[in-house]
């Protein structure tokens, strides 16, 4: 089992607590909206061969809330200062639902901070068809319900949220939510000038959805494909909005042979 | 002392299955709305509140709910523009400006100015941060809800005060040319009267302003304790809050006899009543609760907020089956709880006197408004219950405030008591009535 630690790093006198497990060359892992729930089996068998690094958003409980950070565009340029400062760029990346926004907000603004990237089920473009589910008028137990096809067969899902919610876990819950909600409200957890600035942007790209997704729609990813024509587009079949635990091997397939190629 | 009059202006066309069908009165789809039937009622109301003023009543209330058949008042500053015109001497209390789900304080700024121009200052106008679920209904990201709460409400009050023309650049607000030419009527500004159903953020602000606080029909034991942290906030700010500081907002229904009272005034419980008026899941946006009351309601599965209980929302409530009779039995259990904990007071004069000298006993509070039935109770049976409101509870309770000296905030402007350094502040609230009771 890798052994994980929490680092905090200091980018421009503001902290940034980072979880790192792993060996290898690093490999920078945006977790989504609702925070980072947990090693999973794909943290542990990916960490065989690369150093994760994952930034535990402002305002989710572990890293200080940036009152200066109103957007996606704000936080992305944050994580950016980070890598900047601790000389990382460029970096693969594999960013989550709202990680995959904040991912491809940060390749717009600098087309050279990325040597891959992953965004798996990712929000941050208005989709060509369908709605991003609203998860804001909803509970944290429906929400968590929608995030997987099929929980019953899906033990890492059982694992980290079956069970009793504890006061603290329910905490951390609404403190995602409340940030994601700082950041995303309106317009809803995309932003109408992305696709725009995404254009011409060459690094190697690959989208990951499943047909069963129901919080972010197929329309998202056909609108990054259309913005980034020369990415390579991954549909897990059945899978619903976490491919990296709903199916875990096959993620973790194509993810180390576009990794490698 | 003063008596004051509201109601919500309740929706009285919509059958009630379709309500509890829903689940809560937000979200019943406005395909019920019946223009004609609206238009008789919005005049009614109209009536119904001069006809207040008329019986005595010293305030006429008036709040806005948004896409709810809960209360008719979805703009109004609407309707207290026709009674600043239509009434002569009542005073026109708003509980209140939902500050931060109309996001726009200059706007509200120039209506509200006007208002008291026509009434002549007769404005008293009072802020809230609006429902959980306004927060969806009129898109106000519920993360900046505080935020902007304070920000308009710092911004109004500078452009009543401040000669323009001026510019404002802000942190959610901004305005290249703020120079309103409606300006209040009262001097420096109408007073500001705030509501709320016991937020402590919002006590504590309120008494750093010196800004009477109204418990919207709140607990009374736990009321009397959010009282006295506003008199430790006062203290620390230099003075003693009293009467003038406090104000109670009570459901209360009379009519000749108690029976008759008894049968109408169920229909405070109408479609779930003050439970159902927005599902959990509407009723806490994210980041719309404190930290704080976030980890109380983690904390204590059964603590209950407008009946939302952290049990309620940790359950798997979305696609709720609902079963009709056991919503009714749950209303009518509720009925009876409320009564007993005297949330809700209904009977004939005589038992209301005694329940509501409890109230004021209690929470020494410097004004009560009576909030009024909810539900299909004809113009009728509503106006009787305000005619002995007027005729024989008012004078009763009048004389019971004198007797325990509750002088009110037009009466004595809250904040004037000053407080030696060093002097122990008196306390401000008695839970005596409520232990005797046994409901405190």
């Amino acid at each position: 089992m890798i052994t994980t630690i929490e680092e905090t790093m200091s980018v421009f006198e503001q902290e940034l607590v980072v979880l790192k497990g792993g060996s290898g060359r690093p490999l920078l892992i945006l977790h989504d909206e609702l925070g980072y729930p947990g090693w999973m089996t794909w943290n542990e068998r990916l960490g065989r061969q690369r150093t994760l690094l994952m930034p535990l958003q402002p305002g989710f409980g572990k890293t200080p809330r940036l009152d200066w950070v109103r957007s996606y565009r704000d936080l992305a340029g944050f994580y950016s200062q980070m890598l900047r400062e601790a000389n990382l760029a460029p970096i693969d990346a594999i960013g989550f639902s709202a990680g995959g926004f904040i991912a491809a907000e940060m390749a717009a603004s600098n087309p050279q901070i990325f040597s891959k990237m992953i965004l798996v089920a990712p929000m941050g473009l208005r989709p060509a068809q369908g709605e991003i589910m609203d998860i804001f008028p909803i509970t944290i137990r429906s929400h968590l319900r929608a995030t997987v096809a099929d929980p019953v067969h899906t033990p890492e899902f059982a694992q980290i949220y079956g069970g009793e919610m504890t006061p603290e876990v329910f905490e951390a819950f609404e403190d995602a939510r409340a940030e994601t909600a700082r950041l995303g409200w309106e317009p809803y957890m995309h932003n109408p000038s992305l696709p725009h600035l995404l254009r011409g942007v060459r690094i190697p790209t690959l989208l990951v959805r499943g047909t069963a997704d129901l919080v972010v729609p197929s329309g998202c990813v056909d609108a990054y494909k259309q913005a980034l024509p020369h990415a390579e587009v991954v549909i897990l079949d059945g899978v619903g909005h976490r491919p990296e635990i709903e199916a875990a091997a096959q993620f973790e397939r194509e993810v180390a042979r576009f990794l490698a190629a | 002392m003063k008596f004051g009059y509201f109601t919500e202006r309740p929706v009285r066309w919509l059958p009630e299955e379709v309500i509890l069908e829903n689940g809560a009165h937000f979200g019943v789809s406005n395909k019920y709305y019946d223009s004609e039937k609206a238009a008789d009622e919005y005049n009614y109301y109209i009536d119904e509140n001069c006809y207040a003023e008329e019986l005595g009543f010293d305030i006429i209330a008036l709040n806005e709910h948004h896409g709810n058949p809960f209360c008719m008042g979805s703009v109004m500053d609407v309707e207290a523009a026709i009674l600043a015109r239509v009434t002569k001497k009542a005073r026109i209390l708003l509980i209140g400006n939902p500050l931060p789900v109309i996001k726009h304080p200059l706007r509200m700024a120039e209506e509200l100015a006007e208002i008291d121009v026509i009434s002549r200052g007769r404005l008293i106008t009072g802020w809230v941060r609006g429902a959980g679920s306004e927060q969806f209904f009129n898109n106000a990201n519920p993360a900046y809800n505080r935020e902007y709460f304070e920000e308009a409400h710092d911004f109004i009050v500078k452009a009543w005060t401040r000669p323009g023309p001026w510019r404002y650049e802000g942190k959610h607000f901004h305005y290249r040319h703020v120079n309103p030419w409606a300006l209040p009527y009262q001097k420096p500004h109408p007073p500001f009267w705030i509501p709320g159903v016991l937020s402590p953020e919002t006590i504590r602000w309120c008494a750093q302003h010196a800004y009477p606080y109204f418990g919207l029909g709140t607990t009374l034991g736990p009321t009397c304790d959010l009282w006295e942290y506003y008199a430790d906030e006062a203290q620390k700010c230099g003075y003693q809050a009293g009467p003038e500081n406090f104000g109670y907002v009570v459901p209360c229904f009379v009519a000749e006899t108690e029976a008759r009272a008894q049968e109408l005034g169920k229909l405070f419980l109408f479609g779930g009543g003050q439970h159902t008026f927005a599902l959990p899941e509407h009723t806490f946006p994210p980041g719309y609760n404190s930290k704080n009351a976030i980890r109380i309601l983690a904390k204590q599965p059964q603590a209950s907020w407008l009946g939302i209980s952290g049990e309620k929302l940790h359950a798997q409530v979305e696609n709720h089956p609902v079963n009709l009779e056991d919503a009714k039995r749950n209303a009518e259990a509720d009925y009876q709880e409320a009564q007993k904990h005297h949330l809700l007071i209904v009977g004939n004069p005589e038992n209301v006197i005694k329940k509501l000298k409890v109230v004021l006993s209690s929470l020494r509070v410097g004004t009560i408004v009576i909030f009024s039935v909810q539900g299909p109770v004809s113009n009728e049976d509503r106006q009787t219950s305000m005619r002995l409101l007027a005729e024989e509870v008012m004078p009763a309770l009048k004389e019971h405030a004198k007797s325990l000296d509750l002088i009110d905030a037009l009466e004595r402007s809250p904040g004037q008591n000053k407080l030696q350094a060093g002097v122990k502040r008196l306390p401000v609230s008695d839970k005596g009535p409520l232990v005797e009771l046994g409901i405190a």
